[in-house]
């Protein structure tokens, strides 16, 4: 069953679950495993998220290992918040992402995690729990940093706290960093910052992501680079640096700068691999997937540094006793490591560095998190094979690129203003 | 007591027209004059913003202009279609066998979705799409056509593929009512084609083409798809932009751009039926 989605979409697709059968995959794979011997009724647990990942194989080995039974609903990003806000009750586990935190901790449907039930918390990167890097530098502030909305004043509380508490919105389990995707074939020249996004070189052969939280950051990390706007905080802009970020772009859509926009994980896949686009807003696992098509795709690093995400897992107000154990159970084997090695082959970083690493050969770990070349050739968690002996990550290793953030996904104070002017940039 | 049961028979429609129409209708009214928050998306209160927002706002002036071009090219383009379509079903093609195997002939594309139907016609017009491909190896450009995808060309070729079935039924309908003796007796007068088919025919399918009129204006002001998958996200639309502020949880802005559309198209159709007396010619 996992099979098809890696067959029909030719790549290691971050939301290709959105368009596949995720949930029927899963439990039709689920029910060919033998089930671990339980002491208690085998538990399922509703996990709502963007699919980022929402792996088959994830349910599957969690089936065998804990005995919980994954249910996996994928939704769009607008439409995790939306259920979030509106259904809690429709879900026991909220995959999130941190930005959203900012939209759906004041409503209090969200418990959060209390620390003291994480075995390993204590190995959780530093980027969570302190805001740094391990050889202590901070990491880039701009946006929603995940530091920013990690922790809650109280169990089930309606208010960020800025110090840890032990009480954690969500405990953290895939991130990355962004960047351009461009087709080397095409473009035949070094790309090296944001601003070409705009270049009238590549009028027509251009395109952004059409999310309004993460699309503003690609918008306004390009903004920056061609110096016509200058920011305080990107991540929490005035009304004037949305307006004139929004005025740049919508000025560079008429201009037809703009071949399409995406809000689709396979839709920047299919305008890259065609040709339509040469220069994009992209995610790591779509520039693999159009590779894998035989077609070259690089996730070009750029001067300015990355836009990163990150997302965790939480539990609703609504999940106690038995489901809210095995909520627990199911997070604290996420962090063992099998899903931790398993998120890094395809191109994430995961939480808990240390037990990831007991997962993986020395050669993966050195090409996906070390920047270091490939003694044999990198395989993915279903057995393709993703890049030959020799080959070196885009972007080099985890520091590299974590430590080159330059902000976050966000939600800004002004996201109602800036959210009507997206859809006016859309809409032009 | 005639009275009384005729209302009971009208009943159970009144009902499902109260329950499905009138009331959703009410709510989004009332909607449009919430306020509203980021994580608190339904305020109840009576505010007047989401209405100025509407109208104080350049896109909003822009994308309707656009939709309404859009509106007419597709509307001019699907009643030629539909209506040459129709008459040659009609009256060219004799016997009723025919006409019904044409007729399904007709609507064969609509045996799939209507968001496949617009997706298939992505690798054909793409820059490196079937066209181009074929146009670039038979030496007629060199370099691809770019407005044959995400462009206006496009966004109308999806509406014409789309919804000129919508037109040629209704059209259809109205001309194979139209009495045949009338034609001859016409003809018999000396008069050309032209003349019967501008004093005899298009009179007498007017009904039709006013419901077929109806239909493409209602389904090409409210689309948000068409102009998304073969726009590529560049054309402005209004179902877009309430499709857009629905997905960010701004409800009651949404409404308010609802409630405004809804009343343009009313207008539009009040103007057609000013026209063409549609019930008085069924």
């Amino acid at each position: 069953m996992s099979h098809v989605k890696f067959d029909l979409k030719g790549g290691l697709d971050r939301r290709a679950f959105l368009k596949t059968t995720a949930l029927t995959g899963a439990t039709a794979a689920v029910g060919l495993t033998a089930p671990a011997v339980l002491a208690q009724e085998p538990v399922t647990l509703r996990l709502a998220g963007t699919g980022v990942n929402a792996y088959n194989e994830i349910a599957e080995k969690a089936k065998a290992d804990t005995g919980i039974t994954i249910e996996y609903t994928t939704l769009v990003s607008d439409d995790v918040v939306r259920r979030a806000v509106t259904q809690p009750t429709s879900f026991d586990l909220l995959d999130t992402e941190y930005w959203m935190l900012k939209k759906i901790i004041p409503t209090g449907n969200i418990l959060g995690m209390d620390t003291s039930r994480i075995t390993n918390y204590d190995k959780i990167v530093p980027i969570f729990t302190k805001g740094e890097l391990p050889d202590g530098t901070k990491v880039a502030d701009q946006g929603t940093a995940p530091f920013e909305v990690s922790y809650l004043t109280e169990e089930g509380g309606e208010a960020f706290a800025s110090e840890p508490t032990g009480f954690m919105t969500a405990i953290p389990t895939v991130y990355n960093a962004d960047t351009l995707g461009i087709r080397p074939d095409l473009i035949n020249r070094p790309i090296e910052s944001w601003a070409e996004l705009l270049n009238s070189e590549f009028a027509g052969k251009a395109s952004i992501l059409n999310i309004p939280s993460i699309g503003i950051m690609d918008a306004a990390m390009v903004a920056e680079a061609t110096g016509e706007v200058e920011y305080g905080d990107k991540g929490n802009m005035t009304r004037e640096e949305i307006d004139k970020t929004i005025d740049l772009m919508i000025a560079a859509k008429r201009d037809g700068q703009f071949r399409a926009f995406w809000k689709d994980f396979n839709e920047s896949v299919n305008l890259m691999a065609s040709g339509e686009v040469v220069i994009q807003s992209m995610w790591s696992p779509a520039v693999t997937a159009v590779r894998k098509q035989g077609i070259p795709c690089i996730y070009q690093p750029l001067k300015e540094g990355y836009r990163a995400w990150a997302a965790g897992l939480t539990v609703p107000t609504h999940v106690s006793g038995r489901t809210r154990d095995a909520a627990y159970e199911f997070v604290n084997w996420y962090l063992d490591g099998w899903v931790g090695a398993f998120l890094n082959r395809q191109g994430y970083y995961t939480a808990v560095l240390e037990t990831a690493q007991a997962n993986m050969s020395a050669n993966e770990w050195d090409f996906w998190m070390e920047g270091g070349t490939a003694d044999a050739p990198i395989v993915s968690p279903t057995g393709d094979e993703l890049e030959p002996a020799g080959a070196t990550r885009d972007g080099g290793s985890f520091w590299d690129r974590m430590g080159a953030v330059a902000c976050w996904n966000a939600v800004m104070d002004e996201d109602r203003y800036m959210v009507r002017r997206w859809n006016e940039f859309i809409a032009a | 007591m005639q009275r009384a049961i005729a209302t009971l028979q009208a009943l159970p429609m009144a009902a499902v027209f109260a329950v499905f129409f009138l009331v959703p209708i009410a709510l989004v009214v009332v909607v449009s004059f919430f306020d509203y928050q980021t994580y608190d998306i339904l305020i109840p209160d009576f505010v007047l913003f989401n209405y100025t927002d509407v109208f104080s706002s350049q896109t909003t002036y822009r994308t309707y202009l656009s939709t309404l071009k859009f509106c007419l090219i597709t509307w001019a383009i699907t009643l030629v279609l539909g209506f040459t379509i129709a008459h040659f079903l009609a009256f060219t093609v004799k016997t009723l066998p025919v006409q019904l195997i044409c007729f399904l002939i007709c609507t064969i594309p609509f045996w799939t979705s209507n968001v496949i139907r617009m997706v298939s016609w992505i690798p054909f017009l793409g820059r490196n799409g079937l066209i181009n491909q074929t146009l670039m190896s038979m030496g007629v450009i060199d370099e691809p056509i770019d407005w044959l995808l995400y462009s206006d060309f496009a966004v109308i070729l999806g509406y014409v593929h789309l919804y000129t079935l919508f037109m040629i039924v209704p059209i259809f309908n109205s001309m194979v009512r139209i009495d045949k003796s009338l034609i001859e007796a016409a003809s018999d007068q000396g008069a050309t084609r032209w003349q019967i088919l501008r004093n005899v025919t298009i009179p007498l399918a007017k009904p039709g083409i006013a419901i077929g009129s109806i239909f493409v204006l209602a389904i090409v002001m409210g689309d948000f798809i068409t102009v998304t998958v073969l726009g590529g996200g560049q054309i402005p639309s209004i179902g877009k932009s309430i499709q857009t502020e629905l997905s960010y949880l701004q409800f009651p802005p949404a409404a308010a751009n609802a409630v405004v559309l809804l009343g343009i198209t009313i207008l539009m159709i009040i103007a057609l039926i000013r026209i063409v007396d549609i019930r008085k010619e069924l």
